[in-house]
This record gives structure tokens, sequence and C-alpha cells, in this order.
């Protein structure tokens, strides 16, 4: 059944690896990003919920619409 | 900029909060029965459809997937809409995602007191119904990507992460766990076997705790909490590290569920630890939400809405750190099997997802109905009320759990079992069963308070169907923020999304799986295993269906206590003919796993007529159905065919002999049984069960080589 087919892969071993290796970085980058990130952006996410009166058009995304 | 005019779909989201109040009280009301049913057995009243084993899985899925569930889609179907400032994609795909569900529900309702029934907990469904989940979670996800490409907001905000990771991981644990062979329209076996099996099952298991009880609480918490508070979460920064690191992390722990058992070391020690590592994003969500109350405390002091929301989010974090200390081999030892167990989870069932819930619903009803709560004292008594029935019964089941534990494992300076019958270990605790059951009760009071609060508050306002909002339309978006491109590019794009989540969900599963499915030496062979005989493999079936695994396990831990009170410890080579696995996840009555061979023929079926005339004062249901029932041979030809066609060895045209061989089987248990007295026919379901019964776990006793 599904055993053998996943035997005829060749190098399957190599897999685990690889994914083992995209997870690191995945999370690498995740850090790097929480770091870097603009405080502007976290804030008007952090807002989103209670923003949304049907006319009130939060700063970030008014200003940004027209650029 | 164009400022469009459109309205939010509140009919889909009342009709889920009815439902979600509806079927809670269900759910509730069979625990109490089934909590009452443990020290009164004769609740049962002799009605197949009554018995503990059937309406078992009857609470935990009407809780699950009906309450929780229900509370769920109730909760997205508002949030997501004012998150993406548009309606809902589809009204078709609201309705028929509702319909379906609660179709299923009622579905789920008839069938598992019928004991029609896959025995895999949680997902106890069988293959129809399992196929018309997935044709409904399928339109739900439609529905709900439909809205988040159609939006008015260029972000989606981290409740909607929570919302794709829920649809994306569950979608994937439903199809997984549920391949099964099917036999007849109602009945199908697992294409996995044994100790396979088991890792599938709690792999699903524990996910389903994790992406149905959790994420998308998660992402109602992120939502509603700061509502109700009326400030901002805490931080933005850690929601988005502690959701990448619970989603990746969750999906490995499931074989903290097999400890001891007879799956691999390495993949228990798996478990382990990262169910250890597991704490820090779950204790990141609980931080976050609590935090997000700073300096504001003092208004959880008059507001009930955030005392239900303060509690659930403290016993998330209970339950949490509980979690992983029961991932530790020492602490499982003694938890496993037992009513700890039952206390954890129902820390976090009733105190996170219930009092989560009831936090939302008296924030939305009064939304909905645009009124104000009817009683504010009354929501007030709701949460005492609910908060001690949480306290009866988490103590109580604590104290029941490791009392019992220490017992089994009690030796006398002799060195024998000092309680060596197992009934006198559960009679030691059915005062903490009586005890539960008021805590139940109490718990069921308040939501009948909250039901007729909420009623009266719906009384008084008015519901609106549509609710007229307007957003500018979303246009092509060019960044004036050079720095962190590529997240937003990421949360900006819903389908990358969802397969960055697909992705991370699967190569953890993959990580799990190969190895299990691929390395033979996992599984040591045992030679003298043989499959079952037609007669044992229809007595397992009326097992299955009666829900025995409920209440009894088939696995013997390599403990001296355990080895001295069953026998010899299971082997993994034991069940690689077991299509499923029924190795239990608590023992209110004793392993099953060498009960084979341990009491004549007439025992068990005295025993089975009424357990009690066996073991006096006996929590065992009677089934005195099975001595009257006529056995239904029917379908032995297509059993034996599915077996074979998932790797059991039963020669080629076996099936056409296999009802001769049943025959003959039974007129030989009959013979024995008519020999001892009882009045005993061999077409009765009776001998098939206990056919089964004498089979347990004798195939290593009968050639003496016990695998290595």
């Amino acid at each position: 059944m599904f055993k053998e087919v996943l035997q005829s892969i060749e190098g399957i071993e190599f897999y685990t690896i690889v994914s083992m290796l995209i997870l690191i970085l995945f999370f690498i980058g995740m850090i790097i990003w929480i770091l870097k990130v603009d405080k502007k952006y976290i804030k008007h996410m952090s807002e989103l919920p209670l923003n949304e009166n049907n006319n009130e058009v939060s700063n970030l995304s008014g200003g940004t619409n027209e650029v | 900029m164009e400022i469009e005019k459109f309205s939010y779909d509140n009919e889909i989201v009342r009709k889920f909060t009815i439902t979600t109040v509806v079927w809670g009280l269900v759910g509730m009301l069979v625990g109490i029965l089934i909590a009452t049913q443990l020290f009164a057995p004769a609740l049962s009243f002799n009605i197949p459809f009554l018995t503990f084993g059937r309406i078992r899985p009857l609470h935990t899925n009407a809780v699950i997937f009906a309450f929780v569930g229900n509370a769920i889609f109730m909760g997205v179907y508002y949030s997501l809409q004012r998150l993406c400032k548009a309606r809902m994609f589809s009204d078709m795909l609201s309705n028929i995602h509702f319909w379906g569900w609660q179709l299923i529900i009622v579905a789920a309702a008839i069938t598992l007191p019928l004991g029609i029934t896959t025995s895999k907990e949680y997902a106890e469904l069988e293959w129809p119904i399992d196929i018309a989940i997935a044709l409904v979670w399928v339109a739900f996800g439609l529905n709900m990507f439909g809205t988040i490409i159609k939006r008015r907001e260029k972000h989606m905000y981290v409740a909607i992460w929570f919302y794709i990771a829920t649809w994306v991981t569950v979608t994937v644990l439903h199809v997984v766990n549920s391949i099964e062979v099917p036999v007849t329209f109602l009945k199908s076996y697992p294409i996995y076997a044994g100790v396979q099996d088991a890792l599938v099952q709690w792999w699903y298991g524990h996910n389903a705790v994790a992406f149905f009880l959790t994420t998308p609480y998660l992402g109602l918490m992120y939502y509603y909490l700061p509502k109700a508070a009326n400030r901002p979460v805490y931080s933005y920064k850690l929601s988005i590290v502690h959701f990448w690191t619970l989603v990746f992390l969750y999906i490995w722990a499931g074989p903290h569920h097999l400890l001891y058992s007879a799956l691999p070391d390495w993949a228990q020690s798996l478990g382990t630890v990262f169910s250890i590592m597991l704490i820090a994003p779950s204790w990141g969500g609980m931080i976050n939400g609590l935090l997000t109350l700073r300096g504001a405390w003092d208004r959880v002091r008059e507001n009930p809405i955030l005392k239900f929301m303060v509690v659930a989010v403290t016993a998330y974090g209970m339950a949490t750190f509980e979690g992983p200390m029961l991932s530790l081999k020492n602490v499982n030892a003694i938890a496993h099997f037992t009513d700890w167990i039952i206390a954890h989870v129902h820390v976090g069932a009733l105190g996170w997802n219930g009092f989560l819930t009831f936090g939302i619903l008296y924030w939305l009803v009064p939304k909905l109905w645009k009124t104000n709560l009817y009683s504010k004292k009354l929501a007030n008594f709701h949460f005492w009320i609910g908060f001690l029935g949480i306290v009866f019964y988490a103590l109580s089941m604590w104290f029941a759990g490791i009392t019992q534990s220490l017992m089994w494992k009690q030796f006398t300076p002799l060195g024998v079992l000092q309680y060596p019958n197992f009934l006198e270990t559960v009679l030691q605790i059915v005062p903490m069963y009586i005890i539960r059951m008021i805590g139940g009760s109490l718990y069921f009071v308040g939501v009948i308070v909250m039901v007729y609060n909420l009623v009266k508050t719906a009384k008084q306002g008015s519901f609106a169907k549509e609710e007229t909002a307007e957003a500018p339309a979303l246009e092509k978006f060019k960044d004036p923020l050079k720095r962190g491109v590529i997240h937003r590019w990421l949360e900006g794009k819903p389908a990358i999304f969802l397969v960055l989540t697909l992705v991370v969900v699967l190569l953890a599963s993959v990580f799990e799986f190969v190895p299990m499915f691929l390395i033979k030496s996992n599984i040591p062979t045992i030679a003298s295993v043989k499959p079952y005989t037609p007669l044992e493999l229809q007595g397992r079936d009326i097992y299955i269906r009666e829900g025995c695994n409920n209440c009894h396990s088939q696995l013997v831990r390599p403990f001296r206590s355990e080895t001295e009170r069953y026998g010899e410890y299971s082997k993994a080579g034991e069940y690689v003919y077991d299509h499923p696995f029924l190795w239990g996840s608590k023992r209110t009555g004793p392993d099953l796993h060498r009960i084979g061979g341990k009491y004549p023929n007439l025992w068990h079926y005295l025993h089975m007529e009424n357990p009690s005339s066996m073991s006096p004062g006996s929590v065992m249901p009677s089934y005195p159905w099975l001595l009257t029932n006529d056995l239904d041979i029917s379908a032995t030809e297509s059993k034996i065919n599915v077996m074979r066609s998932i790797g059991v060895p039963y020669s080629e045209g076996y099936e056409k002999m296999a009802n001769d061989d049943l025959q003959i089987q039974a007129q030989q248990i009959a013979a024995d049984l008519q020999n001892a007295g009882a009045p005993a026919e061999p077409s009765k379901e009776i001998i098939a069960l206990i056919a089964y019964l004498q089979r347990l776990g004798t195939d290593i006793k009968t050639s003496g080589q016990a695998g290595k």
C-alpha cells in the first residue's frame, strides 16, 4: 500500500532533513521580521478590531491608498 | 477614494448563536447523565441506546463539534465580516454550511446511540457522515476565503490567521484519520492497524484539541477580548510569534497520548519533548490575553463579560501547563487511564471553551439585538455558579484519579497487590463521582440561567438581519513603509498564507509518520499472532458497537503493578491485525488485553447478562440483549474481503467458507455453555463476543514465544 509508495521515493531520508532546514529558516526569518517591523504597522494591526465604525478609516490604510 | 456601501449578514450569526446554545444544553445534559451512570448504572435502564459506552461518544461529539463547533462559526461569521469590512462571500454557502452542519449533528445523535461507530475517539462517525463533514467543511472554507479575498481592509488581523490555520489543519486531520474501507453502508475498517492506527488516531485526537478547541478560540479571543475590554491586544508582535510556534509545535505532540504503550520509544519521547516546548506558545497566548486588561482590571470587577473571559484565559493557561506536565513519563505513569485526564480536559472544556463562549454570547446577543443585557445580576450569578461547578468538577476528578492510580500500584510488604480486585478501587472513588456530577449540574444550572437572560435580552431588543456599513474600496496598494515588506506581502495574500500553514503542518506530520511506517523494526512481528476467526471478528465488531473501549483499555503497560494484575505487558506485534486498534484511553473498568482464558465462558455469559452477579457492586451496565439478539452474519464475507484488502492475510476464497467456520466455532462455545447449565444458543451475539474476549491476548501464550 502507501508504505511501498513511500519506499519507492528515492532519497526519502533527506526529505526530513530538508524539511527541518526549511522550518528553522522560516522561524529565523520570522524573528528577524519581528525585530525590524514598523511600529506604525503594528499599531494599525492591533487596533483593527476596534476601528470598524463604517466611515472611520485608520490613518495607515487611509493614507496609503492614495500614494 | 470611493466609499462603498454594503451590509453585514447578521442572520447567519443569529442562527449559529441559537444552535450554539441549544446543542450546548444537549451536550451538557448527556454529560450529566453519563456522569450519574458511573455511580448509578441502573440509569441505563437496560436499554442499549442509553448505555455509557454508546452515549459517552455522544457527549464528547455534542460538546466538541455541536456546542464548540457552532460557537466557532458564530464567532467567525460575525468577526470575519467586520475584520474584512465585507459581507460573507456567499449567503448560499453560509446556509449550506449552517444546515449541513446541523444535519451532521443530528446524524451523529442518531447513529452513535445505535452503536454505529468507528470507535476512534472524537472521530466515531461512520464513513458516509465523514464524507458529509468534508463537504460542509469545504463550503465553510470557500465562504471564508471568498470573504477574505473580497475584503476592503488591506491587512489580515491575527484572528483571521487562526481561523485559516484551523480550517487547513482540520481538513488534513479529518481526511488522514478517516481513510477507511467501507464494509456496508454504515460500517468500515480503517486502513491502518494496531500501533500505526494508534499513532494516526492520537495525532488526530491531539490536534483536534489543538485546532478545533484551541486555535479557533484563540482567534475569537483576539477579536472579542479587545472588543469587550475596548482596548487593543497587549502585544501584536507576540501574537505573531506565538501563532507560528503554536501551529508548528502542536502537530508533533500527539504521541504523548501513548506513553508506555507499544509505540516505539523514540516516538513517545518526541511527543514528550514537543509537549514541553508547547508551554511557550500556549502561555504566549494566555499572557497576551491577560495583559490586554493591564490597567483595566477594575472593570473586570464590574463586567461579567470580562470575568468570563479572564477565567477562560486563565483556564487555558492552567490546562496548557497541566498538559505538558502530564506528558512527562513519570507523571503520565500515574495519570494515564485515570480520572485525572478527565479533570484536565474539563478545565479546558468548561473553563476555556465554555467560559469564553459565554463571554462572547453576553457580548454578542445585545449587539445583534441592539439593546442592553437584560440582567447583569443573572450574568454574575451564572459566572459564580459556573465557576463553582468547574472547581467541584476538577477537584473531585483530580482526587479520584490520583487515589485510584495509587491503589492500582499499591503492593503489600509481601509483594502482592494490595487491591487485587479492580472493583475495590472503583468503589473507593464513587463519592468523587457524585461530587463531579454535582459540579457538572451546577455548571448546567448556570447555562440555563444564561439562556433565560439571553432570551429576555433578545425579546426586549430588535434584531435586524442586515447591518449596513460602508468602507473605501481596496485599491492597488503601494507600501509607503519600506521595511517588513515580505511579511505584509504574505498576509496580504491569503492563498499563500494558507499554503504556508499547510506546509508547516504537513512537514511536521511527515516527520512523525514516515519513519513509523517505513522502519520495519518499529513493530517486531510475532510469528504466533494470527488473524481473528470470523466469529471473533464479529464479536470484535460487537465490542466496537457497544463502545466497550470507552471504559476498558487493551494495553498492559510494562509496570510490575500491571503485569501482576493483568499479565504479560502488550507488544506492538500483537496488534498487527487490529483494524481499528482498541487500546482505549480510560480505565473505568479493568484492562482486557489478557482477558482471554482468564474466566470460563459461563462467567462472561452471566457477567454480560448482569455484571453484579459476578462482581457485586459493579458499575458496569447490563447487556441482556446480547443474549437474545441474533448475530448478523450477512456481512461476514465482505468483512473478510475488506480485511484482506487492507493487509490481513486471509487466504483467497476464505470469505466463502468464513460463515461455515463461524458456525462451527459458535457451536463449540454454545455447547460448552450448555454443559455448564446456561440456556445458550449458538446463533446469539453473546457467543461471538465471548469468542472475541476469550481470544484476546492469547496469541503469545499459545506458542510461549513472546516478541522481543
